[in-house]
């Protein structure tokens, strides 16, 4: 078990490496200019132009500026933002907050609908349950997020007004000052009466869109899973044993389909973090998907490549958790590993 | 227990949807579409930037709410000696800064050294603030400050004389411009004793209508009213700016009430908006022009006679029906119609395909003549898809005998190429900054036509050009407007651009909002709004 911990988490190391790297490559590679993007239309002097050029280091080899960059890294400084100039793991810290609350919602959702509905196609495989289930979790997985988002709020919001369109909370009615970052709790903490039920309402809409593709990935997984464990001798002794559908496969079966589940549920992580990028700027959601998206029509490259890495590293860490969790939760690994 | 709190959770949204609680104060929600880059007008050359700070602050000089007039705001008035080098400026007494953002309380009402910190820490460097946050001062330089200015001085408390190396008209719309905003002094000093000099451009201490309260970053920016503001406490007790990108999502908000204001709305929005009853939407034209140059470096674009042909052979008005689909009207002269000494006689090249065709051949022009045409790769307020515009030109041309190629670069990259002359002819635009009209033909210039100018037709035409230098050293605006009305007529007759359009500005506001106008410039302004 030790030993597999320590060789995932050396592996680790050269991803780090490589996808920074990739990304202070990939970043300089997007055309345009920094101080083009942030001087607009204006045509400002060339000579100002070399200025400001010099003044962010631009005007350095690249070979110059990845060094500098490694360096900072190696003590911690993630850069600073071209545009505000604050660190960029500063910015980071501060919009990360929305980003994972949003990302815990959505996951529930998926979570929560995912699994009983795979298990339910499962059990009535080939019925018209299971054929329904599958086909709603296919379209929900080939849904653009986009559409998706501006449609549930057509409906949800102008249509029947069940919730707001967009933000974090209502804004004519509450206003407190952000603790933890965490809405959720930041309202209750706040003591205004009405302002928790204010921030669940406003994160429905964003956690249905963000959840949407994990929801049908997990149900599609749940389902297989749960076939292959149904067709096991055990099960079949269960049932033999006369004990009921309910305990067969709410008790037997599902424990053991729910472990590719599990791997399946820190892969979508990645998933969750990239559809962040959209969902927040349909819902103008201040996480830092939507501050990557700024990033890159501002050519902000600190920032953008700070906040990359950061995202990176989180979906990097999700993963070596549920790496190792899949091990503890599955002891036929064990030997293999 | 996640099934519990599902329930909870939808029972809470019914209840807040149901029963908002009801609030006395007036608090008015701007939906905004992007966040500030930090609230100093001075640094930045952004309009959402310059939204946010503008609530916080008065300029020296200002333009009345909706016009292009300048109007006495920190300065009462004002006298420009004889020879039009020297401004002095009578200070208003009695105007407080804002008190307890950021645990400042000024101990002093504005004065002159406000106006003087102001100015020299985008001008001097031995200015303590002059680094700080980046320290690039954009508009300062590009609208030629350094060069023009002699020296600020105080008079006395309330006296500040402007020197000029060169008289200089625009001088009084220039300084009305975001980037002549008066800031504090005394809270300069009271974060550089603190050390935390970077906060002054975060946390912002102004004269304004509205207080600053508080800043999250892409999701909201919060403003109370400032009951001592020397113009009379504000309206609204509560100013909100929601950040929101998507301009679907601002209109979705608009309509059911989470917002009262909203900016840039989607042209294919606009009918929806006329017919719905809880809307008021505001239009004006836009002070902006949408333009083709022809590069008159290029034969045989170095002919009058093939840019007046060229003039002929596109429909215009098939591009603002097209296009702009209502949202534009054509243009004829180089300045919007919005702006003083707009020279109404001028009459547009008709589209004439026949007659272009003849004048080309007499011109020499060999038949197909092989052209470029550039299309910006964004939107913009003035040109709303500049690809289908080059489309719709380039039939039309193949119509007349010329091909033309479509070319388009990124955005950076196409301006940097057209300024240096690399097309033959392209589509750029511009949005005025001050209404004055030598901020629009200065474009055509001879100084802006040399490489990396923003002369885009490369056009010098000396006479043209002694008039535009006449007019900018005159004060008198009868004069100023003579010469400006002469210079458009050598404009339409030497043809250096086919001017497309200029873009009608929406702004789609509830209909509890009451006394809100659209600015020429694009800005958004809160103080003298109300809420039924």
């Amino acid at each position: 078990m030790l030993k597999l911990f320590i060789r995932r988490v050396a592996l680790t190391v050269p991803t780090f490496v490589a996808l920074m790297f990739v990304t202070f490559v990939a970043v300089r590679l997007v055309p345009g200019d920094p101080i083009e993007a942030r001087t607009g239309e204006r045509g400002i002097a060339p000579e100002r132009l070399a200025a400001l050029r010099h003044d962010l280091g631009l005007d350095q080899p690249v070979w110059k500026q990845f060094l500098d960059y490694v360096n900072g890294l190696a003590h911690g400084d993630f850069g600073v933002s071209i545009v505000t100039k604050t660190p960029v793991l500063h910015e980071f810290a501060t919009l990360f907050p929305a980003t994972l609350e949003l990302s815990i919602c959505a996951l529930l959702f998926a979570v929560i609908l995912g699994i009983p509905a795979g298990v339910i196609a499962a059990v009535k495989r080939g019925g018209i349950i299971d054929h329904s289930v599958m086909t709603v979790a296919l379209a929900g997985y080939s849904m653009p997020i986009f559409w998706w988002g501006l449609l549930l709020i057509m409906f949800m919001s102008e249509y029947l007004g069940l919730t707001p369109v967009s933000g974090r909370m209502d804004l004519i009615n509450y206003y407190f000052e952000p603790v933890t970052g965490f809405m959720l709790i930041d309202s209750l903490l706040s003591g205004q009466e009405g302002a928790f039920g204010a921030a669940v309402a406003h994160l429905i809409l964003p956690s249905i869109v963000l959840g949407t593709i994990p929801l049908a990935v997990i149900a599609r997984m749940t389902r297989s899973s749960m076939l292959e464990v149904l067709s096991e001798d055990y099960v079949r002794t269960a049932r033999a044993k006369g004990l009921s559908p309910l305990r067969v496969v709410g008790l037997h079966a599902l424990r053991n389909a729910l472990i590719p589940v599990v791997t399946v549920i820190g892969l979508q992580t990645g998933t969750l973090l990239a559809g962040a990028v959209l969902t927040e700027t349909i819902f103008a959601w201040p996480g830092v998907g939507k501050w990557l998206i700024e990033s890159i029509s501002r050519r902000d490259y600190p920032a953008l490549q700070g906040g990359i890495m950061l995202i990176s590293g989180v979906v990097i860490l999700v993963n070596l958790i549920v790496d190792v969790l899949y091990v503890a939760i599955n002891p036929r690994i064990r030997h293999g590993g | 227990m996640p099934v519990f709190n599902a329930k909870v959770a939808l029972a809470a949204a019914m209840l807040t949807v149901l029963a908002a609680p009801a609030y006395a104060a007036k608090t008015l929600v701007y939906c905004s579409e992007g966040s500030p880059e930090n609230f100093t007008p001075a640094l930045n050359t952004t309009g959402t930037s310059f939204d946010a700070a503008r609530p916080v602050y008065n300029q020296l000089v200002e333009f009345e709410r909706g016009t292009t007039k300048v109007v006495p705001a920190l300065a009462e008035s004002w006298t420009v000696s004889d020879d039009g080098k020297e401004i002095t400026f009578k200070l208003r007494k009695g105007v407080k800064f804002h008190s307890g953002v950021n645990g400042f309380t000024p101990t002093r009402e504005f004065n002159a050294d406000d106006v003087l910190f102001s100015f020299n820490r985008q001008w001097k460097e031995d200015n303590p603030y002059h680094k700080v946050t980046g320290g690039a001062y954009d508009y300062f330089n590009d609208m030629g400050m350094p060069d023009l200015l002699k020296s600020i001085d105080k008079v006395d408390d309330y006296t500040v004389k402007f020197t000029l190396n060169e008289p200089n008209a625009p001088m009084l719309a220039n300084l009305a411009m975001d980037f002549g905003t008066i800031m504090s002094a005394e809270y300069a000093d009271y974060l550089l004793k603190k050390g935390t000099p970077e906060q002054y451009d975060q946390i912002p201490v102004g004269t304004g209508p509205f207080q600053f309260v508080a800043y999250q970053k892409d999701a909201v920016i919060r403003y109370k009213a400032f009951p001592d503001y020397f113009g009379g406490k504000a309206a609204l007790d509560n100013l909100v700016y929601a950040i929101t990108p998507d301009a679907t999502a601002r209109y979705a908000k608009l309509k059911k009430g989470e917002c009262h204001v909203m900016m840039a709305p989607n042209p294919a929005d606009i009918q929806a908006m006329k017919a719905d009853s809880t809307i008021n939407l505001l239009s004006q034209p836009g002070l902006n022009i949408a333009y083709l140059a022809l590069n008159n470096e290029k034969p045989p674009f170095d002919k009058k006679e093939v840019r007046q042909a060229f003039n002929m052979a596109i429909d215009k008005a098939a591009i603002i029906k097209d296009v702009y689909q209502g949202a534009g009207q054509a243009a004829i002269n180089p300045i919007p119609p919005t702006i003083w000494s707009y020279n109404t006689s001028i009459k547009d090249y008709p589209y004439d395909p026949e007659k272009a065709k003849a004048m080309l051949k007499d011109a020499g022009v060999s038949d197909p003549l092989e052209i470029d045409l550039w299309w910006m790769p964004v939107q913009r307020p003035y040109n709303p898809n500049a690809k289908r515009i080059a489309e719709m030109m380039q039939s039309d041309l193949a119509k007349v005998g010329i091909n033309a190629k479509l070319v388009s670069y990124e955005w950076g990259e196409y301006r940097k190429r057209m300024q240096e002359g690399e097309h033959t002819t392209g589509q750029l635009g511009w949005t005025g900054d001050n209404g004055d009209p030598d901020n629009f033909f200065f474009l055509l210039g001879c100084p802006a036509a040399r490489k990396g100018g923003q002369n885009l037709a490369k056009w010098c035409n000396k006479d043209f050009d002694a008039l535009i230098n006449k007019a900018r050293t005159i004060s008198d605006i009868d004069e100023r407007t003579k010469l400006y009305e002469q210079a458009q007529v050598i404009f339409k007759e030497e043809a250096p651009w086919f001017t497309i359009a200029h873009s009608v500005v929406y702004e789609p506001t509830r209909t509890e909002v009451v006394d809100y106008k659209v600015s020429p410039f694009g800005r958004h302004e809160f103080y003298g709004v109300d809420l039924k």
